[in-house]
């Protein structure tokens, strides 16, 4: 199943750590200064409807990397479509090692693919460097509608570019563990305060419990959170200048609030996606799991003897008459630049994702959380009742928080350094149970300086 | 005609001694002197890298830690790696063979999978010494700790090389003539004295190479450390050993120069350690 974010096979955090390869940015940059081929500005020409017939007849191979388990079948009907274009499908790794062959290869100048599954954090990385086509003069800008608003704001650049297409989505909510709720007769919190008060309460009550891990190697996790919270930490404008502000008013609510619950000892910080993590959710140490939609899935599948135990609810509020959420994880397909048949390769991203079957069949074969507005509203897949979740419809309550996700959250273009420096910095913290507050200052200041060392001007927070 | 075939038969070694070490280290060595950032492109800037490199706490911190890691694990590993040998030499042992494999298997587990193991037994949760201790009411031991971190690393790293220096130190003890032994045992020498007087003289090479590669080895710790950040993140940083540091550099950093701004100056410290070993070994070397 493509939850395809960070976090799953046994690296997550590595997965986050993306990527090599600078050493042909050189190059790649100075082609971003200058040259007025497709790449950054949004006002390319379109392409007409002739050229993209033409093209779209002319035998062709495209090479597509993707991690995403039996795609053959979705590429499958596009071949059907255009019987002229093969598509070659090679999984070159999950994650970092995905990313990191890409960028050697890009580097080499030789190699890189046509396309590339590219999941949402990591655009700004690669336009960074000018490595994604410009998907607008192909068509893409006009499937902005059919797309859920936040996931077409994470795909498109400030000019009008569309720099992938979304394929599946990770809104997040709170996974837990109704037999423990009962049994400690705990409400499910709405706000953030009813969920601080049950922590300490189930922890007094079986100290062998915990309301819930905040993984302390999770930076994705705490993006989400900051993204749901309101907190814009990354803003980059024009080319070269971007502003810092991880340790915002926003931000330091959240830290305080995390921190102190951390410090009291009524939250562990457990590692993710670890075997004593796994253990954990087996022996009923954890109550709830704040996670993503794709979640659910992962969960039935590697914690299948609390079958029937868990329900899902949206994340606790800040504002509980402004319901909001954040995303973590989720794909899109890119184009790259230095294709030789952008066309085909554009044409094909919007189909793979976009086409009413195609993507319907993400969603029965792959169990991905669509990104598509009509599959989220389509009762075949809202209708969904798990015996995981004891029938209980979960793709509902997570279509439903998708709606809450803002659309305002950006990623910086070193995203990789963000996410270390986070763990050594915000997740110590937690792990260690002080000074998280503290520890914000120092997560400001590392990438600060790691953004102005890269060369770019960086306005204070 | 003898000395112009001789090029000949060196010349599969050193055009690969070339390609696959000469050339990396010169274009690492290259790559040192150029800067190159996400805006503004690549630039030449001379040393500058190695002036930042010299002056960087992390960089420091990471060479002195595994320093000093360096001085506790490898005497010890090389005293159980004697200690082993000298048993097994001895000819006294029953099952020496079974005793022999059984010290050298965990060399064949591959690193990767030994952290991944070692991880598990040390879990602080699950882990089964937890399991254990919490068993009998005793305070559960916290292996992965800041505190014990390095004991636990050198325990990993200790049960995976004793063996392999156990070898080498026992194949030396096999090729010392038998004669010597039968002399001592005419003057009456027993088996500590002939330990001490025979084999431990003969070992001085073996040991010496032992420690060479030991020297090595622990400058360049990485696949422990980087399996064990998994469990452990708020404990080891990427910067942990400076090899892990060079890595972070180059992948999560992405930068590329400054990483082999590091590599080469951990290089030159492993260069240094090496030799001031074997200065000081022979300068021990009796006349």
């Amino acid at each position: 199943m493509p939850r395809s974010f960070f976090p799953p096979s046994s690296l997550s955090r590595r997965r986050f750590l993306a990527a090599t390869g600078a050493v042909s940015l050189g190059a790649a940059l100075a082609a971003c200064g200058g040259d007025g081929e497709a790449g950054s500005s949004g006002s390319a020409e379109p392409v007409s409807q002739a050229d993209i017939d033409k093209a779209m007849k002319t035998p062709t191979e495209l090479t597509f990397w993707t991690w995403v388990p039996n795609i053959q079948q979705e590429v499958a009907l596009f071949e059907k479509k255009y019987p002229a274009i093969k598509v070659k499908v090679v999984n070159a790794g999950q994650g970092v090692a995905h990313y990191t062959k890409l960028r050697t290869a890009l580097k080499a100048g030789t190699g890189a693919p046509d396309l590339a599954q590219i999941e949402y954090q990591a655009i700004p990385t690669f336009t960074i460097t000018n490595n994604l086509l410009n998907l607008s003069p192909y068509g893409a800008s006009a499937l902005k509608d059919r797309f859920v608003d936040w996931t077409w704001g994470q795909v498109s650049g400030p000019g009008g570019e569309v720099w992938a297409i979304p394929q599946d989505t990770g809104p997040m909510g709170m996974l837990y563990r109704k037999d423990i709720f009962d049994r400690h007769g705990i409400q499910v919190p709405k706000t953030w305060d009813e969920f601080a008060a049950a922590a300490r309460g189930l922890h007094k009550a079986d100290p062998g419990v915990y309301l819930t891990n905040l993984a302390a190697n999770e930076p994705a996790a705490w993006h989400g959170l900051m993204w749901q919270a309101g907190a814009e930490p990354y803003a980059v404008s024009g080319k070269s200048s971007l502003s810092i502000s991880v340790d915002d008013a926003v931000s330091k609510k959240l830290a305080r609030y995390w921190g102190g619950l951390a410090k009291e000892g009524v939250i562990s910080t457990d590692p993710d996606f670890t075997d004593a993590w796994y253990a954990g959710f087996n022996k009923g140490r954890y109550a709830t799991w704040l996670t993503a939609a794709w979640g659910p899935g992962f969960l039935s599948g590697s914690a299948k003897p609390t079958a029937g135990k868990w329900r899902a609810a949206p994340l606790p509020q800040w504002d509980a008459s402004k319901p909001a959420s954040g995303n973590w994880g989720g794909s899109t397909t890119a184009a790259i630049r230095s294709t030789k048949n952008p066309i085909a390769a554009a044409r094909f991203a919007q189909f793979l994702n976009s086409d009413p079957a195609s993507a319907r069949m993400f969603v029965t074969k792959q169990f991905s959380f669509p990104a598509t507005k009509a599959l989220l509203t389509d009762s075949a897949f809202t209708d969904d009742a798990p015996v995981f979740y004891g029938g209980q419809k979960v793709n509902q309550v997570f279509a439903d928080i998708s709606d809450t996700v803002s659309t305002s959250f950006q990623w910086p273009p070193f995203l990789d350094q963000a996410a270390t420096d986070w763990t050594e910095t915000v997740g110590k913290s937690l792990a260690g149970g002080s000074g998280t507050v503290d520890a914000l200052g120092a997560w400001q200041s590392r990438l600060t300086a790691y953004a102005e060392n890269q060369g770019f001007t960086v306005k204070g927070a | 005609m003898a000395s112009r075939s001789g090029p000949w038969f060196v010349a599969p070694f050193l055009i690969l001694f070339v390609l696959l070490f000469l050339a990396p280290l010169g274009y690492a060595g290259y790559l040192s002197l150029f800067q190159q950032r996400l805006i503004g492109g690549t630039v030449f800037v001379g040393l500058d890298n190695y002036v930042t490199a010299l002056k960087d706490p992390l960089l420091l911190h990471g060479v002195g830690r595994v320093a000093l890691f360096f001085v506790i694990q490898v005497p010890l590993m090389l005293l159980l790696a004697l200690l082993f040998a000298l048993a097994l030499d001895s000819g006294l042992l029953r099952l020496a063979r079974v005793i022999r494999l059984g010290i050298f298997v965990p060399y064949a587990v591959p690193s990767v999978v030994a952290a991944l193991m070692w991880g598990y037994l040390y879990g602080p949760d699950f882990g089964p010494f937890v399991q254990l201790t919490r068993q009998l009411d005793l305070p559960a031991p916290r292996f992965l700790s800041e505190g014990w971190m390095p004991v636990s690393l050198a325990n990993i790293v200790t049960w995976e090389f004793v063996g392999y220096n156990m070898i080498i130190l026992y194949a030396a003890l096999r090729t010392v003539p038998q004669d010597l032994y039968e002399a001592a045992a005419m003057d009456g020498a027993g088996a500590w004295r002939v330990a001490y007087s025979i084999k431990l003289p003969a070992l001085r090479p073996a040991l010496l190479l032992t420690l060479l590669f030991s020297v090595i080895g622990s400058f360049q710790l990485f696949n422990e450390p980087s399996l064990l950040m998994k469990i452990a993140p708020d404990v080891i940083s990427s910067s942990y050993t400076a090899n892990l540091y060079a890595y972070s550099l180059a992948f999560t950093g992405q930068q590329v120069n400054y990483a082999a701004t590091v590599s080469f100056l951990l290089g030159l410290v492993i260069v240094i350690a090496s030799y001031a070993v074997l200065l000081t070994a022979n300068r021990r070397r009796p006349a």
